[in-house]
């Protein structure tokens, strides 16, 4: 049976992995090589690596984590930041990452996913979406935002559910959906969101931005329908273990890999 | 050089050459026919669509020189796409595939998430010593929207559940191919090159 995926996520800063809490705040959580390597040892079933400043000089140093961690970690890799253009999706993939994500560029430009699932194949290019909420009194409608990487990020005014059923039509292999109000909060991951794209998702769903405790990862599963978990300040700082996320998980039923 | 990996402008060619290297093998990316015919080994990894690689292979001028070696009984492993372009046909482009093995490549059914993304199960149902010291039901790294249906069931080596029981390794002759990527399934998936290289 196909398994849920816990997915540990790095956020890297000038070769260094870094926390946040709603994208701001950074406090220094280790050398991601290393990360990299702990976590493939403690069962983690991909990895995903965001370079949050993505300044052109910058690049490079993330081209170099990138190719240290695929010559030690023999499970899949994700890199997402500040990737702009084919040949950036080219270096990164070059560089031993299996997928990249991409987000920001392909708000502003949709064809952008389109032809790089085309140069490289669907299944290694993954949309990543930034996501605040709003409720109108009647329902949760969620906004994307973009330039999360540095001072908040800005808002598009573009409507998330249609993003993705757009991002779905344009070629994407995989949405990591990552809820901003959540993130680094320790609060549960948005289900409300989760459930709304899950709808129109024929593509693997990532959930990504909130969790805090065991029960917030099953929530995302069963509830929310998610194919896999992405989490980052609960690993880095050692509340829970991957392996005891996934104990957690077998005990409610839900296929996970040991 | 105990292997050579080809080359076709497609697929995660270094994770496959780090992974061989990991292991203590020399191993070496490979893109022209003489060196398809000198290979002590042949690994053809691969990603993305059946009509690009086959017209990449073609540009490079290595589908015969692949074939020929294929035919002479030396010992190839084939992964994910590597296993697709050994069928004949492929539901995802009307370019016809290597024709190797007698089989198609079909699109999973509607309904199913696409691709077939993650770690799922492979059970045995051949013995063979590519699979030596790998326990039955072991996870693989799998990231694939087709599969292979070979004609022959004798050849199936091993079987996954997505929707359907599709074939997910085979085997015949000196020909080995997965669709899952061992070079992407940690420490098992390792083993499974170091069984073939060691054999070779």
């Amino acid at each position: 049976m196909l398994t849920k995926r816990i997915i540990p996520c790095l956020d890297v800063k000038l070769g260094r992995v870094v926390k946040g809490v709603q994208f701001l705040d950074h406090v220094d959580a280790g050398d991601p090589v290393e990360l990299a390597g702990y976590y493939n040892q403690e069962g983690a079933d991909e990895l995903v690596f965001y370079d949050i400043t993505a300044s052109s000089d910058d690049r490079n140093i993330m081209i170099e984590v990138v190719s240290q961690t695929a010559e030690q970690v023999f499970i899949p890799l994700t890199v997402g930041g500040g990737i702009r253009t084919i040949e950036d999706v080219n270096k990164m993939l070059l560089a031993g990452a299996d997928k990249v994500s991409i987000n920001t560029a392909a708000v502003q430009r949709p064809e952008f996913i389109e032809e790089s699932a085309k140069a490289f194949g669907s299944q290694c290019i993954v949309v990543g979406i930034d996501v605040i909420r709003s409720n109108n009194g009647q329902r949760f409608t969620w906004t994307v935002k973009t330039h999360t990487g540095r001072d908040g990020g800005r808002s598009t005014g573009l409507d998330a559910i249609e993003w993705v059923k757009q991002v779905v039509e344009l070629g994407a292999g995989e949405i990591v959906l990552n809820s901003i109000d959540s993130d680094g909060m320790l609060s549960g991951y948005d289900i409300d969101l989760l459930q709304a794209v899950s709808k129109y998702a024929s593509i693997p769903v990532v959930a990504s931005g909130g969790a805090g405790k065991l029960s917030d990862f099953s929530d995302a599963i069963i509830n929310g329908n998610a194919d896999a978990v992405l989490a980052a300040s609960i690993f880095h700082f050692n509340k829970y273990s991957i392996k005891e996320v996934k104990n957690y998980l077998d005990s409610k039923d839900i296929a996970v890999r040991f | 050089m105990d292997t050579a990996i080809v080359d076709y402008g497609t697929g995660n060619i270094r994770s496959v050459l780090k992974a061989i290297e990991s292991l203590g093998y020399s191993a070496e990316v490979i893109d022209t026919p003489e060196k398809i015919s000198a290979a002590k080994s042949l690994i053809i990894p691969g990603q993305g669509s059946s009509g690009y690689a086959m017209k990449k292979l073609r540009e490079k001028q290595l589908v015969n020189p692949i074939i020929d070696y294929i035919k002479e009984q030396r010992p190839f492993f084939g992964v994910c796409l590597g296993l697709q372009l050994l069928m004949e046909t492929s539901e995802e482009d009307p370019e016809p595939c290597l024709g190797i093995i007698p089989g198609e490549v079909k699109r999973f059914q509607h309904g199913l998430k696409i691709p077939h993304m993650g770690w799922n199960q492979v059970q045995f149902t051949t013995q063979n010593p590519i699979f030596s010291g790998i326990p039955e039901d072991s996870f693989f790294y799998f990231v694939h929207s087709y599969y292979v249906d070979p004609f022959d069931d004798d050849i199936v080596l091993g079987e996954t559940e997505y929707g359907l029981t599709f074939c997910s390794a085979i085997a015949k002759d000196n020909i080995v191919a997965t669709q899952f990527h061992p070079e992407k399934s940690g420490e098992i998936g390792l083993s499974l090159y170091k069984n073939f290289l060691a054999n070779i």
